[in-house]
Parts: C-alpha cells; structure tokens; sequence
C-alpha cells in the first residue's frame, strides 16, 4: 500500500489546512474554550466559503449535492479538519456540513420528499436513536423499547439513551423491537419529535462539556406505518451498515488531535528550558515524541487500509474495526503524553490539550466500546459462530 | 442530579458575592418572589469564574434582580443550556433578562 496522495488529495488537503489555520483558529482565541457553535454570522460567512471549496455535505452522496470524493480523501479531510480546538467532536464548526442521517438514502420516495430533501438543504434536523437504559453495544439484543401494530400505526413506549441532538432535532430514526429476540425482531420508524408521546426528559452531561445527549421518553408514541425505514424487521441492518463504515473517518478525526497535540508537544519542548537546557535535550521526552510519531503512524495506516479496502468494494469490517480501537486508543495516547510535556500549561484551559484529553477518552466507549471492536475483531478471526 | 437548579438562595450582597470561590459553573439570579431573571454561566474565559460573573451582577444588576444561586459545575455549557431550555419548558419563555441567546437556538425538553 502506497500513502502518497494524488495531486488532487494534495490540492484538497493544502487547502483544508490553510482554511483551518487562517479562518478557524484565530476565531477560537474568542470563544469560550468548551464551545462548539460559531457565531451565526461566521458560520454563514464559513460555510460560503466551503460551498465555493466545493466541499460542502462532506458525508453526502455526489447524486445528492455532495463532494465526489472517496473514503481515502474523507479521512483525509478528516485529519485536517481536526487540528484546532473544537475539531474532535465539533470538527470546523460542522461549516463542511452537520453529520448526516446516511439511512434516510434509504427511504421511499415518499419518505425522501418528507424527510431526506429537508435535511440534505438543511432546513430540518435529525437525530439517530438506537442506545437505550439497557445498552448500546449489542442494540439486537438489548433493544427493549417496544412497538406494537395498531391499524395504520405503530405504538411506541421505551426510553433511549444518550441521544445527541434529540431536543433539537425535528425528526429522528428510532429502533424498536417489532419481533422477537435477535436482530431480525428491530425495526426502524422515523419519527417526528412534536408527536405527541416524545418527550426528551433530561440533559445527560459527559466530560464533553461542549454537547450534551439526550433520554427520551416514548410513551404511546403513535407512528404511521408508512414511516417504517427498509423493512420491517430490517432495522438492525440498516443501523450496523451505517455504524461500519463510518468508523472510518471517525478514525480519522482522533488522528487529527493526535498530530496538533504532538506538534504543539514537539514545539514546546524545544523551547522550554529545565535545568539549563530544552525539554527536548532529555531522553525522557524524546522518547515521549519518538512513541508519538510512532502512534500517529500506526493509526494512519490502519485508517487508510480501511478506507482503501472500502473504496475498492472489498470487505472492511475487521479493518474498520481495528482502525477505530486503536485511533481512539492511541490517539488518547498522544494526547496525553503531549500533555505531560507541557506540564502545568497542558492541564489548564489556556491549551486545547485538557479539552482534547477529556474528548478523546469519549471515543474509546463512543461508536462501539475498545472491547467490541475486539470481539468483532475475534469474530472475524474465529468465525461467525462465536458470539 | 435535578434537571431544575434547587439551591437554595442567597442575598445578591457583597458579603455573599466575596465568599464565593472562582469555581466553573452555572448561576440564577431571581427577584424577591424567587423569579427566575437570568441563567448565566461561568466559563473557562471568565477572570474569576462564579465569583467574577456575580461580581458583575452586583456591580450592574438586572432590573429587580435581589438573589442568587449558584452551582459548580465543569460541564457549565451543557448545563445552562439545560436550565434555560427547562425554563422555556416550565415558563413558556427565557428569563426576561436573558437577551444573550436566541430562544430558538435551544433544545426542546419536558423535565418530569
């Protein structure tokens, strides 16, 4: 496998870059460190300028409006628009586009009209619940919020759990168990979040200080049949293909905090002096940096072997996978030792580090815990009776 | 820990304001019926944290603003939002000194 880029990677790379550092950062010296919206004014500006970048809708199909770029430059981007304060979990500011509901392609034509247009020219948001009280890892089988047929319509009562952008969202999918035990019992509805029966109970506050997520309460949620997404029963599929591949550029985003953290590392310990000399004289900090060089490339190539994989049409779970465990994981890594190198400095609010430090650790349990990576790992490896 | 702030109040008065620490956090400043007028916060940006924003609200406070309450608090973003779209939930509207957001740009929720 072959890491350089095409001259157009390279093009859109420079150019992400240069549009982070000369129109992102300067404006975060304003903003409150744990902040995660721009003022509306510099989004508008912001977002104008990534329409012209031809950039826009980055997580939006081409025959949809968006960029025709593959998985590779997805993560490339990724990378890029990371590296400043927000860009873990608030990458730009979302000027390249909020994340996007991917299941709605999906939908009938009906439902397209409906629900898919609206949110492709952000006019309506969207949110995705599938993680309830009983667990997110394994939704075929703790999925416990239950929907029962009644005439043209489907009655709803459960609660999800830790739903990011349910009280601000206009309509949202939601997995309820329509069947039996297993995935085939799942069933996804779109449903919309004035309908009365959805009540979002609380604020769940996290150590991502700068969003919060969501329990709802669905209590005799009435949902027209006709709002079912895929089939019925179909729900777990269309939830596993979507959390699959975007592992990948979620990967990719913990390498961008990676590489700004070792940068700033990498500068601060040439010009910090102790003892009469550059923290970048002790052995103890060079071999700090050497692992952090050494994390940052592991987890590059372990993101682009997927994303290759995925963009040639070949089997990526195993690798998507592996690439999220460890960029969540190494990524926690660098960041942490970048800190160390800063000492005092690298605690305070002053830096991104203490921001990124406690983000970073989200995506370990975020997306599919370490540990079920590692048994979609086992499983791959052992073969698919194991369970 | 409560959707709904229930601290008790305090006098908004130099005395109170000076014991205060410089802690991150949320605070409500309300009138003598308990009427809630402002939820603010105290981010990383703040010179004193708690202390500093209330010293501001002592200094130059919103009209009929008496009180105070506080809560320490290092997820201050989250949770001011949280309390100002509880307000809108239980009030119909912001606090009537709140100018500094847009009622729109908050969640919907319906605390039990």
């Amino acid at each position: 496998m072959d890491l350089a880029l095409t001259e157009e990677q390279q093009l859109i790379v420079d150019m992400v870059r240069r549009f982070v550092r000369t129109e992102i950062v300067p404006l975060e010296a304003k903003l409150d460190p744990d902040a995660d919206e721009l003022p509306i004014e510099d989004f508008d500006r912001l977002v104008a300028m990534v329409k012209d970048m031809g950039l826009y809708g980055l997580d939006t199909p081409p025959e949809w409006g968006g960029p025709d770029i593959d998985l590779v430059t997805r993560c490339l981007i990724a990378i890029e628009c990371g590296q400043h304060r927000a860009g873990l979990y608030a990458p730009c500011y979302y000027v390249f586009g909020g994340a996007r509901q991917a299941q709605l392609f999906e939908a009938t034509e009906a439902q397209k009209d409906k629900y898919l247009h609206p949110m492709l020219r952000g006019e309506k948001k969207v949110f995705f619940g599938l993680s309830e009280p009983s667990g997110g890892s394994d939704p075929a089988r703790a999925i416990q919020t239950r929907a029962v047929r009644d005439g043209d319509h489907w009655v709803l009562n459960g609660t999800k759990l830790w739903i990011s952008g349910a009280d601000r969202a206009d309509y949202g999918l939601l997995f309820a168990r329509t069947g039996g035990p297993g995935r085939g019992g799942v069933t996804a509805f779109i449903v919309e979040t004035e309908w009365e029966g959805f009540n979002v109970r609380r604020a769940v506050h996290t150590l991502r200080s700068a969003k919060y997520a969501t329990e709802i309460e669905l209590k005799d949620l009435r949902v027209p049949h006709e709002n079912i997404l895929g089939a019925e029963g179909g729900g777990f599929a269309i939830a596993n293909d979507r959390l699959m591949r975007q592992r990948i550029p979620y990967a990719a985003e913990c390498i961008g905090i990676a590489v700004k953290a070792n940068e700033m590392a990498v500068e601060y310990s040439k010009v910090r002096e102790t003892f009469g000399a550059p923290l970048s004289e002790r052995q103890g900090i060079q071999w700090m940096l050497v692992e952090n060089e050494i994390d940052i490339r592991a987890m590059k190539w372990l993101t682009f072997d997927a994303a290759c994989k995925a963009d040639r049409g070949d089997p990526f779970r195993t690798e998507s996978a592996i690439a999220k465990l460890q960029c969540s994981e190494l990524g926690g890594k660098v960041v942490d030792r970048s800190m160390q190198i800063h000492g005092g400095l690298g605690v305070a609010k002053d830096l991104p580090l203490e921001r990124w430090y406690r983000e970073i650790r989200i995506r370990r349990i975020g997306e599919g815990p370490s540990e079920v990576q590692k048994h979609v790992i086992a499983r791959d490896i052992l073969g698919a009776g194991l369970r | 820990m409560a959707v709904r702030m229930d601290k008790s109040w305090l006098s908004l008065s130099s005395e109170n304001v000076t014991k205060l620490a410089a802690h991150l956090g949320v605070y409500q400043l309300a009138n003598d019926d308990g009427e809630i007028l402002y939820i603010g916060m105290a981010g990383g940006r703040t010179l004193f944290g708690l202390k500093g924003e209330l010293q501001k609200a002592l200094d130059e406070p919103p009209t009929g603003v008496t009180r105070f309450r506080v809560e320490v608090n290092m997820a201050y973003r989250t949770r001011r939002l949280e309390l100002l779209a509880a307000h809108v939930s239980d009030h119909g509207g912001l606090p009537i000194a709140n100018t500094d957001i847009d009622e729109s740009s908050l969640g919907r929720i319906r605390p039990g």
